[in-house]
């Protein structure tokens, strides 16, 4: 067995959690804190892909990173970068597909700390960004768990937008969706049995691990 | 002196009603507020504290200008850093009692005074849901006073404390209140007997 999409998917899920770790909570936190029709119509927009189909955003993708057009050209032409069919475009089509994953658990936890312990530290002299760092993140960080595994778990089991934007190159975009999707193809059932039943275990292991650390968690004063 | 002449739109269960306060609070005085559930008692110490904006009027506290709608001054609550007692109490849950009390000052030899005082000492290492109501009530009075606040706003700050211990505690933090000059406002259902704890009354209508 070629376990290459394995480790490209893993890479994949680790690289796209990490950078969703780092735009996703100050995104979700300044979310969290007004309901202003502007972002409202962010919300709305960081929720498609939950209930876009993945060959939709794909196929917009494809036709904005192609070097043909306008971006995909001055990116290539500037930057020398190419996003289509690329370990690159894969990165950046799993960021946007995986956007509700992390931010939207996030701000729900965000807000459901209550309002009067930001303003005991704001009245403690402590500004915005030391009240999240100190007081926020630390108290939503089972939250920030569940949705950085669950981000993790959703980018490892994409297919859809993976196929369209990134096509089907060994090792480099053949993932691990991929090589099941292409190995029927090629009725090859013994090599897609094996992707699958790897891709069953460790989604249901980190599915597994999220009950266990939410089950041991006392209840906290938030609840 | 905290000079208050504001007023402000408040949402009740009856519908909108206007919130008008005029006073002046005088230096290192205890004044308790009192007034019927839905006034704006809490709307008004939040008032003073930066954390609701006054629709419009002007806080002034010793000549210096927190709030004034026409020239549309509004300082901060981090600027303003009075000491809140929030009437639910607003602990910080990944926190022990000491780190709360660590979290508002540097001075260590302050902090054990604070735990010698709020009868916390042998509750330094626990977090807020491992203490009684009456034990988070305290801390929330001690983290307060952490900063070294020139002015304390307490809302229902001993609602959860027995008898015995609510006098003893009334009658230690009015001496360090005192000794310290802080100016301070209670809000309370539950009028403090003459000469206990507030030197004038404040009542809201």
């Amino acid at each position: 067995m070629d376990w290459t999409p394995i480790w490209l998917s893993i890479r994949l899920s680790f690289i796209t959690t990490l950078i969703l770790l780092v735009i996703g909570l100050p995104v979700a936190y300044w979310l969290s804190l007004t309901n202003s029709v502007p972002k409202l119509i962010l919300e709305a927009i960081i929720t498609m892909p939950l209930v876009l189909p993945p060959s939709v955003l794909g196929f917009y993708l494809l036709l904005a990173f192609s070097p043909q057009n306008s971006l995909g050209g001055w990116l290539q032409k500037n930057f020398d970068v190419q996003m289509v069919f690329s370990f690159g475009g894969l990165i950046l089509a799993s960021v946007i597909y995986s956007l509700p994953f992390m931010i939207n658990p996030v701000k729900s936890a965000f807000m459901q700390v209550p309002q009067s312990i930001s303003e005991a530290s704001y009245t403690m002299g402590k500004t915005r960004r030391q009240t999240l760092f100190h007081i926020l993140i630390p108290n939503i960080k089972s939250s920030i768990f569940t949705a950085a595994v669950l981000t993790f778990a959703h980018t490892l089991g994409e297919f859809g937008v993976v196929l369209m934007i990134g096509g089907n190159i060994p090792g480099v975009t053949r993932v691990a969706s991929i090589a099941i999707y292409d190995s029927v193809e090629r009725m090859d059932y013994p090599a897609a049995n094996n992707y699958s039943l790897v891709l069953f275990a460790l989604t249901f292991i980190i599915v597994l691990s999220v009950f266990l650390v939410n089950r041991k968690l006392v209840k906290s004063p938030l609840e | 002196m905290i000079a208050v002449n504001v007023s402000r739109r408040i949402k009740t269960y009856h519908g909108f009603s206007m919130l008008k306060v005029d006073r002046v609070f005088e230096n290192g005085s205890i004044t308790q507020v009192l007034g019927v559930s839905g006034v704006g008692k809490t709307t008004f110490l939040k008032m003073i504290a930066g954390l609701i904006i006054p629709g419009s009027g002007k806080i002034v506290v010793n000549q210096e200008v927190w709030y004034d709608s026409a020239a549309s001054v509004n300082l901060s609550p981090q600027l303003r850093k009075v000491g809140f007692v929030f009437q639910d109490y607003a602990l910080f849950p990944n926190m022990t009692v000491e780190k709360q009390l660590q979290y508002g000052t540097d001075d260590n030899v302050y902090v054990q005074a604070l735990l010698d005082m709020g009868r916390m000492k042998p509750y330094v290492g626990h977090k807020p849901k491992e203490l009684s109501g009456g034990q988070q009530q305290r801390l929330a009075i001690l983290r307060a006073l952490s900063t070294r606040p020139r002015i304390v706003l307490m809302d229902e700050p001993f609602s959860a404390l027995d008898k015995v211990l609510r006098s003893v505690l009334i009658q230690e933090l009015k001496v360090l209140i005192k000794v310290a000059g802080i100016t301070c406002l209670v809000v309370t259902h539950d009028a403090f007997a003459a000469g206990e704890f507030a030197d004038e009354t404040f009542e809201m209508f």
